[in-house]
């Protein structure tokens, strides 16, 4: 067709790009919209404002996101990444540009996750799979511990560090499975299963930080289903303290790193032990004594009556006995000697009395007949020659 | 009962296991706090419990973790990487 000069659409390129603008910014399918393509040309001036382009196969698109959401970024933006950013169409007329105003950036892929993960986290809830009466207590010193991570990974030796550190007793077993990856979900099933066998006292579930779908194997249904149905109590530590899986919602705990759920795995640490054991040492030890002070009680009490009923108090006792007997026994002998004694005296007074010498000296005297030495004690025997005796001699007298 | 911890102190004290002699201690300690034993029980039992206490002490201080794998059913030792 011949351009006519006469055209009534005859516009300056401002009028132009001002209906341009018109246009796009009142369609509202482009004012709010995600799109899917990958990062280049990626600025980050001072300003604080991100620039990149995204781009796919045949076609790019300017994008920029103003500093007060860029600061909202939960990740780290680089050229190549594959992503979705949601924003509104803006014509940038000085450049006579049209470019997306982004206000939210997430990986590929992770609203179709997303949508996943609410679904079946729906189902599984309504299944009572994460109900808190399901939930098993964590035993408190556990002598066998079963781990389900990569046996390469930093979460491994974190784990293995801390139960090192905090509980060196315990037994640990390794059920290694890869832990991300389309492999990653059958073998995170056959290791919880077949490191039930073992009889573990608990389990822990981990795996390092990741992005959300390196972390998807642990929103797998089978796997959650595997926690679920695990005999030992499971601890879930996988991520960071920011990311939750479908895991940390079936398994009996969730910690928010492999260390923490190497952590409260140990809640009796050996410190703790010692402790106990002290605790108990000093236990015995103070009953042991105590018993030991009652005996000793106990014995000085008898040794105290023995003493009492001692033989040797006993031959004290009847010496003393003996010595008021011996005491009494001299006082009666004494007194019948000084009653023998009294007697004798009068006896011997009355004897006294009785002698005949004793009646010569009162005067009286005794006649005898000088023949016969008969006694004349009536005038009738009075003959012949005669003996007068008194106290101090004889002499003779003659009838 | 007595027969059964008759032949439990047939065990000597370094063939237990932390757990048993744990176990253990904390049994005596309950006989010795509650129980009316002789005197010589007693201080048969002190002197067990102070074997225990100084064999679980032991056992702490030089435990070190034991790290397995399982490998099928079979749990075999695990090699740690060092770094």
């Amino acid at each position: 067709m011949q351009p006519s000069l006469f055209s009534s659409n005859h516009l300056t390129v401002s009028q132009l790009t001002f209906h341009i603008r018109k246009q796009l910014e009142g369609d509202p399918t482009l004012q709010d919209v995600w799109v899917e393509g990958e990062i280049s040309n990626l600025s980050r001036p001072a300003s604080g404002h991100i620039y990149f382009t995204l781009k796919d196969k045949n076609a790019s698109l300017r994008c920029v996101m103003w500093k007060l959401d860029a600061g909202r970024l939960r990740m780290n933006l680089q050229d190549g990444m594959a992503i979705e950013a949601h924003g509104k169409i803006a014509v940038y007329e000085p450049q006579g540009q049209y470019q997306l105003i982004v206000n939210m950036i997430q990986p590929k892929g992770e609203g179709a996750l997303y949508q996943e993960f609410l679904r079946l986290k729906a189902m599984l809830e309504s299944e009572g799979l994460f109900d808190v009466e399901r939930k098993r207590p964590i035993p408190g010193l556990p002598q066998k511990i079963g781990i389900v991570t990569s046996q390469t990974g930093a979460a491994l030796r974190d784990m293995l560090n801390t139960l090192r550190r905090r509980l060196p007793l315990a037994q640990v077993i390794l059920a290694p499975s890869p832990v991300q990856g389309v492999d990653a979900p059958p073998a995170l099933v056959n290791a919880l299963q077949s490191l039930n066998k073992q009889n573990p006292d608990i389990i822990l579930l981990a795996r390092g930080g990741g992005s959300i779908e390196d972390l998807w194997a642990f929103n797998d249904e089978r796997v959650v289903r595997a926690v679920a149905d695990s005999s030992a109590p499971i601890i879930c530590g996988v991520g960071h303290e920011t990311d939750f899986t479908l895991c940390d919602f079936a398994a009996d705990l969730r910690a928010p790193t492999p260390t923490a759920a190497a952590e409260l795995a140990t809640q009796t640490s050996v410190q703790d032990l010692q402790d106990m054991l002290t605790d108990l040492y000093a236990r015995i030890t103070s009953s042991t004594l105590g018993l030991l002070a009652e005996q000793k009680a106990v014995i000085s009490t008898l040794s105290a009556r023995l003493r009492y009923l001692s033989p040797e108090r006993r031959i004290q006792s009847d010496t003393q006995h003996l010595d008021e007997l011996a005491h009494r026994a001299f006082s009666a002998l004494t007194h019948r000697i000084q009653l023998h004694f009294a007697n004798v005296d009068g006896i011997s007074k009355r004897l006294q009395a009785l002698n005949p010498e004793g009646v010569l000296a009162r005067g009286y005297a005794i006649i005898t007949r000088k023949d016969d030495g008969a006694v004349v004690s009536k005038i009738s025997q009075a003959r012949g020659a005669m003996n007068v005796r008194v106290s101090d001699g004889e002499f003779e007298v003659k009838k | 009962m007595a027969k059964s911890s008759a032949k439990k102190m047939e065990k000597t004290v370094e063939e237990l296991t932390y757990e048993e002699a744990f176990t253990e201690l904390e049994g005596i300690v309950a006989s010795l706090e509650d129980e009316q034993n002789s005197l010589e029980d007693s201080m048969k039992l002190f002197e067990r419990g102070q074997a225990l206490t100084v064999h679980c002490s032991a056992l702490l201080a030089t435990a070190q973790l034991k790290v397995q794998k399982l490998a099928g059913d079979s749990v075999i030792a695990f090699e740690e990487e060092s770094e």
